[in-house]
């Protein structure tokens, strides 16, 4: 049993900040603005984040809770400011999406390691020390199984990711806003002639995505890692991936974080399940099955892919 | 006969990218100053001297640092015309690069002076091929070029480092073997008297191979049918096929194409006699990456490709020796960043003088 229990964690340390960052670009994306920038968004947000971790442990300003949600608020307003750049060009400058969000990129990880080797005198990485793990969440964590996959040796931001989910889904389906925001991914035109202002709420779509990769930058960093080394190792586009496969929807994406989450846990745990163990294939095999499992998966899945219509085409007014 | 200059696509586009230079320039001099404001015109006069600060080995360094480039960027740029954007570049390029190194190394029945030729011609096919993938998904199975090159990328880095380990291993460094000096690119007259900082390199034959490819992919581009038919597909995919093209033929092939360049340019920079190797780390090569501002930079034109890809080889030599002020070498990250966000509403710009000319033409013929 403590094999299943151990799987289960590490799905759930890969799969969250997966599902927390494409929670954020179906936002910008059903909104119809493509959002590339991902990656840059979440190298800021880490940086921002782990920088103020580390200089609050350092001159212990702060320590476990309330500094992990402050470190995650300032990694959120972080996302979000550099997120605005992809809008103003997005959105006001009728710029081409990709090359605007592939600029971010390449910005993004250029400033975070400027700025950190500027400041420590060289040095790159940025240490912190995880203080943030839950041996046991008194209560819960006695339930039996339950109790054992999700209460015990957990984080708390795997529950602020359900409820990101939860909240997501009701955003986007549930509320005057989703609907305004998915009107003007599909039909921009016809959403401005119902007096929706398309900019704003186009703009309100890549402020959450910036707000949601800033946090998922963080909370990517924190459990794997000590320090921030200037990169999230390509998260950003496997985020995008995992929201294209999720078919711009809140759970399925939820579903395909999940998926990918626990086919890449496989691919390095491997050794520690029995029978799997039992077949003693090349390292490289496993490594492999994430990536090519999602392939054949979209394979068969991509022929009813549900791209909102208006999807990275500037809106322009005058096409009404 | 000047304004007629001026008013071609082409120039507004050579036109556009200045503009957007600039602006990277001078959000770099502004960052230079707030971070290192003692050093800061020295740093700025080094970074804008770049590829000539220390003469000849600073400009053997530049046109170096720009073959790569330049072909990653062609794949991007010739992707980009038939509307895809070929994030599987990386993966291309590192496939090229490994089959390229095996059969230099291992490929002995082929005679030291011939097998350059295979190397390169192998390692292009080998990045077509790669490329065949997120060509035949897309055409057949409608998945989005982004996301299974994303894959792409990643499958293509773990079989490298495999065939790394089983097949040109280097134990000792725990990364592969180099290609000898004596299977690599031939060496020119005019790599002595421009190298002169390292004797045994040998990049001019392979910077005339890949300006050669820029020029061959304009001309397939411009002048031939299948030019015409991938432009066709890139600007309205259901009016291509409308009008009786094939268009996923057209794509699949636009892709392997491109997938060729970037595998031509994985091939170059290891023989060109540095010593470069293939390392046993998870990381995608940053070559692959930097083809996508090349690309955005140069216009997805392939001769805009040669010359936006000598100027980052320059100001990234100059990005090198702004070291020595302890001024961190991204700076030149930043530069690029904010250059591309500048090339991204450029169109805008060209919109916004287009609408300009067309009002003031309107008065004019008002006022007759």
């Amino acid at each position: 049993m403590s094999i299943v229990y151990f799987l289960f964690n590490q799905t759930l340390l890969f799969a969250i900040p997966l599902m927390i960052v494409a929670l954020g670009a179906m936002f910008s994306e059903r909104g119809g603005v493509v959002n590339l920038a991902l990656e840059g968004i979440m190298v800021i947000g880490a940086f921002s984040g782990i920088f103020f971790m580390n200089w609050a442990q350092t001159n212990q300003v702060l320590s476990g809770m309330p500094l992990l949600f402050t470190s995650m608020a300032i990694a959120a307003i972080a996302g979000l400011l550099f997120s605005m750049l992809h809008a103003f060009a997005a959105i006001n400058l009728a710029a081409d999406q990709t090359i605007s969000g592939t600029a971010l990129n390449i910005l993004g990880a250029g400033l975070a390691i400027f700025i950190a080797k500027t400041v420590q005198d060289g040095a790159q990485n940025i240490s912190f020390t995880n203080e943030f793990r839950i041996e046991s969440i008194p209560g819960l964590g006695s339930i039996p199984v339950l109790g054992d996959l999700l209460f015990k040796n957990c984080y708390i931001t795997t529950f602020l990711g359900f409820l990101l989910l939860a909240f997501s889904w009701y955003l986007l389906m549930k509320t005057k806003f989703g609907l305004h925001l998915r009107s003007c991914g599909e039909n921009p035109q016809a959403a401005d002639a119902a007096g929706i202002s398309v900019y704003k709420t186009r703009y309100a779509g890549v402020a959450l995505s910036g707000i949601l990769a800033g946090v998922g930058g963080l909370i990517y960093i924190i459990p794997i890692s000590t320090e921030f080394t200037g990169t999230v190792a390509g998260y950003g586009f496997l985020a995008l991936a995992v929201m294209i496969f999720g078919n711009y929807s809140p759970l399925r994406i939820g579903g395909a974080a999940f998926f990918f989450g626990f086919t890449k846990t496989i691919s390095f745990a491997y050794s520690s399940i029995p029978f799997i163990a039992k077949l003693s294939l090349p390292d490289t095999f496993y490594k492999l099955i994430p990536y090519v499992a999602t392939l054949i998966l979209l394979a068969f899945t991509s022929k009813n892919s549900s791209a909102p219509r208006a999807d990275g085409i500037p809106y322009d007014k005058s096409r009404r | 006969m000047l304004s007629k200059l001026f008013a071609k696509d082409g120039t507004k586009s050579v036109i556009a990218s200045l503009i957007s230079i600039f602006f990277g320039l001078v959000v770099g001099f502004i960052i230079i100053l707030i971070f290192a404001p003692s050093e800061a015109f020295e740093g700025f006069g080094i970074l804008l001297s770049g590829g000539f600060y220390r003469g000849t080995e600073s400009f053997s360094q530049m046109i170096y640092l720009s073959i790569p480039i330049m072909m990653t960027g062609l794949c991007v740029a010739f992707a980009y015309k038939t509307g895809e954007f070929n994030i599987g570049v990386p993966g291309q390029y590192l496939i090229g690069s490994f089959v390229a190194m095996y059969i230099s190394i291992r490929w002995t029945f082929i005679p030291d002076s011939l097998v350059w030729i295979v190397a390169v011609l192998c390692a292009g096919l080998a990045g077509a091929l790669w490329a065949l993938i997120p060509g035949f998904l897309k055409a057949f199975k409608n998945v989005n070029v982004v996301i299974s090159g994303i894959m792409c990328n990643y499958i293509c880095l773990l079989l490298v480092i495999q065939g790394i380990k089983s097949t040109i291993y280097n134990s000792t460094g725990a990364e592969s073997m180099t290609i000898p000096e004596s299977r690599s690119l031939p060496r020119t007259p005019l790599d002595s008297l421009l190298s002169t900082g390292d004797s045994n390199l040998r990049f001019v034959v392979a910077f005339l191979i890949a300006v050669g490819l820029c020029i061959l992919a304009w001309i397939i581009m411009n002048k031939t049918q299948f030019g015409y038919e991938l432009k066709a597909v890139g600007f309205n995919k259901d009016a291509a096929k409308y009008a009786g093209m094939n268009e996923k033929k057209t794509l699949i092939l636009a892709l392997a194409t491109a997938g060729f360049f970037a595998g031509v340019g994985g091939a170059l920079p290891y023989l060109c006699g540095s010593g470069k190797t293939l390392q046993i780390t998870e990381v995608l090569p940053d070559e692959g990456f930097n083809g996508i501002p090349i690309a955005l930079l140069g216009f997805s034109n392939p001769i805009g490709c040669i010359f936006a890809a000598l100027f980052m080889g320059y100001i990234n030599v100059g990005g090198n020796y702004l070291q020595s002020l302890n001024i961190a070498v991204e700076v030149i990250q930043i530069i690029t960043g904010v250059i591309i966000y500048f090339a991204s509403f450029t169109l805008f710009i060209k919109h916004v003088f287009a609408k300009h000319e067309a009002n003031k033409r309107k008065k004019e013929e008002g006022k007759v």
